[in-house]
């Protein structure tokens, strides 16, 4: 099945950020998923997925944005893709209530003037690595493994929950992310706050809560043994790296923790043009990571960066 | 056929039906009503005047057959059949009209539709008695040995109570020795006497009685037959021991060397392969634990051979089937708890300091692996700070177990309270949803726990657990400040839902009774059938039923064992002649009948094709009838034209209408 990946087309859609804030997430992973032999084809036309699957079960109009991505991805394959965890947890329960909810299909059908059941197969790109790809596989494939740094693998929230209809994985202990990080060969730290929200949307209004939350996770993450964070959500990636900054001004015995999106260590671990990867774009420096990894895969031995860590900074 | 000469009765009930119904105007039109021969009305005719009134008349006025119009014929259906038996009329002859709970109490506001609906409802059933057939009750003989299974609190009360009726009991166990969960327990609420004390002088007793005899590592492998005429037959599993020559002096168990987690120690401690599952064990003796014995596994060792004085080792045991003839069962399977390993949000049962409600029984129980000096499992530290959790899958629809598992309020205060006994400088927090705590001296005993213990109750659920460094941190909502709680904890205790005993609905196929949409055996009836199943002389008692306190469970056994006694005490058993007839001419065998019966009452004569009904079996609720496409299978008193006629008797006007 795998060498016949390149007929299938996956439809990508890449969502808000996944040009602009978040364009690395996007690049490594295009380019990620051609080394794997996976074609991806982007909606052209696509629109803003609405980031928020609604909260009231009447509020029907609010699933019209999705239900038109979905419709839309009907046209170019029967496989939908997206990285964004707010997209992905959109897409696929919308989807699902178009399947499951006769009073919502009929609804958003008659509105959209379609015809559409919810057929469509909305997948994470981690569950595409499982299932399609295999693990094995990816390993196999993998140029320079990153068995040098301990990574503690961060899901959120979007991605998990709700559980009943997301079905991702085991919402208190999910490990999809784990089993991915261990086959391009990190280290992977489990601990147990990885599940623990981020703070989300509060970052408009509460900045200090969410360096609360922020320095919860990452603390807990470090005492744990993680020397960084690998996630999969635009938004957490806000929060934790980007906006890391609130953490160092409020906690004084912080210090900087380098947060990656999967798909940059993916395509580090496969070669691809590290450029893509968009360093310069963390907030926090994963220098000297990088280059302890890039050590790793020359000589195959161990380097800790753990007492390197203060020569981290925040950019 | 010969004309009927049909009586009606209508009760008043004092007002209750009389002040619904205009009683005159139904008189008028059933008098009119083809084949009856009297009609009268009384205050109360279930009253000593007023069943005098209905003999007598049924002599008098010559009648053949009675309708009483009055309440559910739950209440006095079989009062009135006992007064016309004794006036030589046959017992089936007469029928009861609920003219009370199906017409007066809901119509009370309507007289003219309850006037008319009452006189529909006794139409309808003068319709049934006049086709109604003088049938005799079905006497079937009885083997007076009740089959006990499940020797906890509950199948030790029921066997020893039936036992001192004078009627031979036989104890089913499946693990070696009797006792259940009690046997494991500290000390019980609320008196927080020790089970050592009021449990171990039950156990002996049964092993003592002459009446009981006691079969433990046995199983039940199937039951055959009817009320008063069981046939069972019981695995005796393979002890790899001989009983006849095992004195529990325990030397085997010392020496063995493969070690297992101990069951009754709540995987607390390590047993060996050759075991007893605690010192005070009834019968006192060892079995052979196959599945990690050395020896038996992989041939080597035979240590415990070796070295016991008694020569009781026996590698080639092997598994024994008995059969036994037997009128009646309890079945007291008792209960499991659900595993911590499910509960995801409290660590799936990872964090060693994390434990349920029975493995901190054992830490407090002077008979437990640390002799009741409370030690943490992961460091053997003394905790300080102890967490209960309580409702942890009870009374969550997340989990399918709505129920409230009745028991955790109060074993949980108990354990607070029996902790900070033990560790006076310990302080015990219990998050709770409520208190429930409603038997006799219950309330009291939870407020001792807060008032002399000082115990801290947090009215709030609990959102996660997760280990740090050597606490357990457990994030907490308290509903009374309105905030979030954080409590650094050196151990936590989870109070996890009381679910049925493993292989219950296994069990329960096999004795042909129904359990519940969660697995608890299901009784007859709620409130006043609680201890009957829908299976004649198959009863049921203590947590199988349900989750209870030990207090319940006791009570329960004890009314399953006088249902049994009653059942014994009359020569013969005597069933209700209602029941299903086929017509042998009209069936063809198609079988639909023999799959629509629960009580496997229906066997198919593939010679003759046709069906045959087992008079002992069948407990006449009608299925078959319903279901038979041709009408060949028929419920006596109740057949199609019987309850054809009574329906377009009772909607003819409404018909018109
Ligand atoms: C942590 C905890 C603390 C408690 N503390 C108290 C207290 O302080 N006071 C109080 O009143 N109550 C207390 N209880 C409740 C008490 O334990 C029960 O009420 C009592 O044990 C129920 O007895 P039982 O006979 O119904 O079930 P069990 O004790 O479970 O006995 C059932 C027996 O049947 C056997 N069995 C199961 N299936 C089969 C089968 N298929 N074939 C043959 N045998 C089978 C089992 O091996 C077992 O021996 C507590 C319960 C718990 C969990």
């Amino acid at each position: 099945m795998a060498e016949n990946n390149s007929d299938k087309n996956i439809v990508y859609y890449p969502g808000c950020t996944l040009h602009t804030w978040a364009k690395s997430l996007s690049d490594t992973f295009i380019e990620s998923f051609k080394k794997l032999d996976i074609n991806l084809h982007e909606l052209s036309d696509w629109s803003c997925c609405q980031a928020v699957f609604p909260l009231a079960r009447d509020n029907i109009m609010g699933l019209v944005p999705a239900a038109r991505i979905l419709i839309q991805a009907r046209e170019h394959g029967d496989i939908l893709t997206t990285l964004c965890s707010f997209c992905f947890n959109v897409l696929r329960r919308t989807n699902n209530a178009i399947q499951t909810d006769g009073e919502i299909r009929a609804k958003l059908n008659a509105y959209l003037e379609e015809d559409y059941t919810g057929d469509v197969h909305v997948l994470h790109p981690l569950e595409i690595l499982k299932v399609m790809v295999g693990f094995d596989k990816l390993k196999s494939k993998v140029t320079k493994p990153c068995g040098n740094i301990k990574i503690g693998p961060y899901y959120g929230c979007q991605l998990i929950r709700p559980p009943k209809e997301m079905k991702f994985d085991d919402p208190e202990d999910p490990k999809l992310l784990d089993m991915f990080l261990e086959s391009i060969g990190c280290e992977v730290v489990n601990f147990p706050f990885k599940v623990e929200c981020c703070g989300s949307y509060q970052i408009v209004q509460g900045e200090d809560m969410v360096a609360d939350r922020a320095y919860a996770i990452l603390s807990n993450a470090r005492k744990n043994g993680a020397e960084a964070i690998a996630l999969s959500c635009p938004l957490c990636f806000y929060n934790l790296d980007t906006r890391q900054n609130l953490i160092t001004q409020k906690y004084t015995d912080f210090s900087p923790m380098p947060v990656f999106y999967f798909t940059e260590l993916m395509g580090m671990a496969l070669g691809i043009d590290e450029g893509l990867c968009g360093f310069d774009k963390h907030k926090v420096d994963p220098g000297i990571l990088l280059e302890s990894l890039q050590k790793s895969s020359d000589t195959q031995e161990h380097v800790t960066v753990k007492n390197d860590q203060n020569k981290l900074g925040v950019n | 056929m010969k004309k009927s000469r049909v009586g009606v009765f209508v009760c008043h009930c004092g007002h209750n039906i009389a002040r619904a119904i205009d009683i005159k105007s139904v008189m008028e039109k059933i008098r009119k009503y083809p084949g009856v021969a009297h009609v009268e009305d009384y205050i109360y005719l279930c009253a000593d005047p007023g069943q005098k009134i209905v003999a007598d008349k049924i002599k008098d006025k010559n009648l053949d057959a009675i309708v009483i119009a009055n309440c559910s014929p739950n209440l006095h259906e079989k009062t009135f059949r006992d007064l016309v038996e004794s006036v030589n009329m046959n017992r089936f002859k007469c029928e009861i009209a609920n003219i009370r709970e199906q017409c007066s109490w809901p119509h009370d506001q309507e007289r003219e539709k309850a006037t008319l609906k009452s006189v529909k409802i006794i139409e309808s059933v003068i319709e049934k008695v006049k086709q109604n057939q003088e049938l005799e009750p079905i006497r079937v003989p009885l083997t007076k040995k009740a089959l006990v299974i499940g020797g906890g609190i509950a199948g030790i009360q029921a066997a020893l109570d039936i036992a001192n009726g004078g009627f031979k009991v036989i104890l089913l166990e499946r693990r070696a020795t009797i006792g259940g969960k009690m046997a494991q327990l500290s000390e019980t609420f609320p008196t927080l006497d020790c089970p050592q004390c009021i449990m171990t002088p039950k156990m002996v007793a049964v092993a003592k009685h002459e009446n009981i005899t006691l079969m433990t590592y046995s199983a039940l492998e199937s039951l055959e037959g009817y009320v008063g005429n069981f046939t069972v037959k019981i695995r005796e599993k393979a002890k790899y021991v001989d009983w006849d020559k095992c004195v529990g002096c325990g030397d085997c168990t010392e020496k063995c060397p493969a070690k297992v987690d101990s069951e009754f120690d709540a995987k607390l401690s390590k047993r060996k392969a050759i075991y007893r599952d605690f010192p005070q064990a009834v019968p006192n003796k060892f079995v052979i634990d196959a599945e990690h014995c050395i020896k038996l596994t992989k041939g080597k060792c035979g240590v415990c051979e070796k070295i016991c004085p008694a020569k009781a080792i026996k590698y080639d045991d092997k598994d024994e089937i008995i059969e036994e003839k037997i009128g009646a069962v309890i079945v007291a399977t008792g209960f499991d708890l659900f595993g911590l390993e499910k509960v995801g949000e409290y660590g799936y049962g990872k964090y060693k300091d994390v434990i349920d409600g029975l493995q901190f029984e054992r830490i407090l129980a002077a008979s437990g692996p640390t002799g009741g000096k409370v030690e943490r499992p992961s460091d053997g530290k003394t905790p300080k700070d102890v967490v209960f959790i309580q409702c942890v899958g009870s009374r969550d629809p997340e989990f399918g177990m709505p129920y409230c598992s009745s028991i955790c309020c109060m074993y949980t205060a108990k354990q607070a309270m029996l902790f900070k006994h033990a560790v006076p400088e310990g302080q015990p927090y219990i998050f709770c949803m409520d208190i429930r705590s409603t038997g006799k001296g219950y309330e009291e005993f939870v407020q001792r726990a807060v008032e002399e213990d000082g115990v801290v109750y947090l009215r709030g659920r609990v959102s996660k657990i997760y280990q740090d460094d050597d606490k357990i941190m457990v994030w907490g909502a308290d509903m009374a400040s309105g905030k979030k709680v954080e409590i650094p904890a050196d151990l936590v205790v989870l109070s996890t839902a009381i679910v049925p005993a493993e292989g219950i609905k296994d069990l329960a196929s096999k004795l042909r009774i129904t359990t519940d949409e969660y697995g608890f055996l299901k009784e007859a009836h709620l409130k006043l059938q609680p201890v009957e199943t829908l299976t004649s002389g198959i009863f049921i008692a203590g947590t199988a039923q349900s989750p209870k306190d030990i207090t319940d469970t006791v009570a329960q056994a004890s009314a399953a064992a006088s249902k049994i006694m009653a059942l014994f005490s009359s020569k013969e058993y005597i069933r209700s002649p209602t029941i299903a007839r086929v017509d042998e001419d009209v069936c063809k065998g198609c079988g639909i009948c023999v799959n629509a019966c629960t009580y496997s009452a229906i066997e198919l004569d593939t010679i003759k094709k046709i069906s045959k009904v087992n008079e002992a079996l069948c407990e006449g609720c009608g299925a078959c009838a319903a279901v038979c496409p041709s009408g060949a299978m028929q419920q006596k008193n109740y057949t199609k034209k019987q309850l054809l006629d009574m329906i377009s008797v009772a909607t003819e006007d409404y018909d018109k209408g």
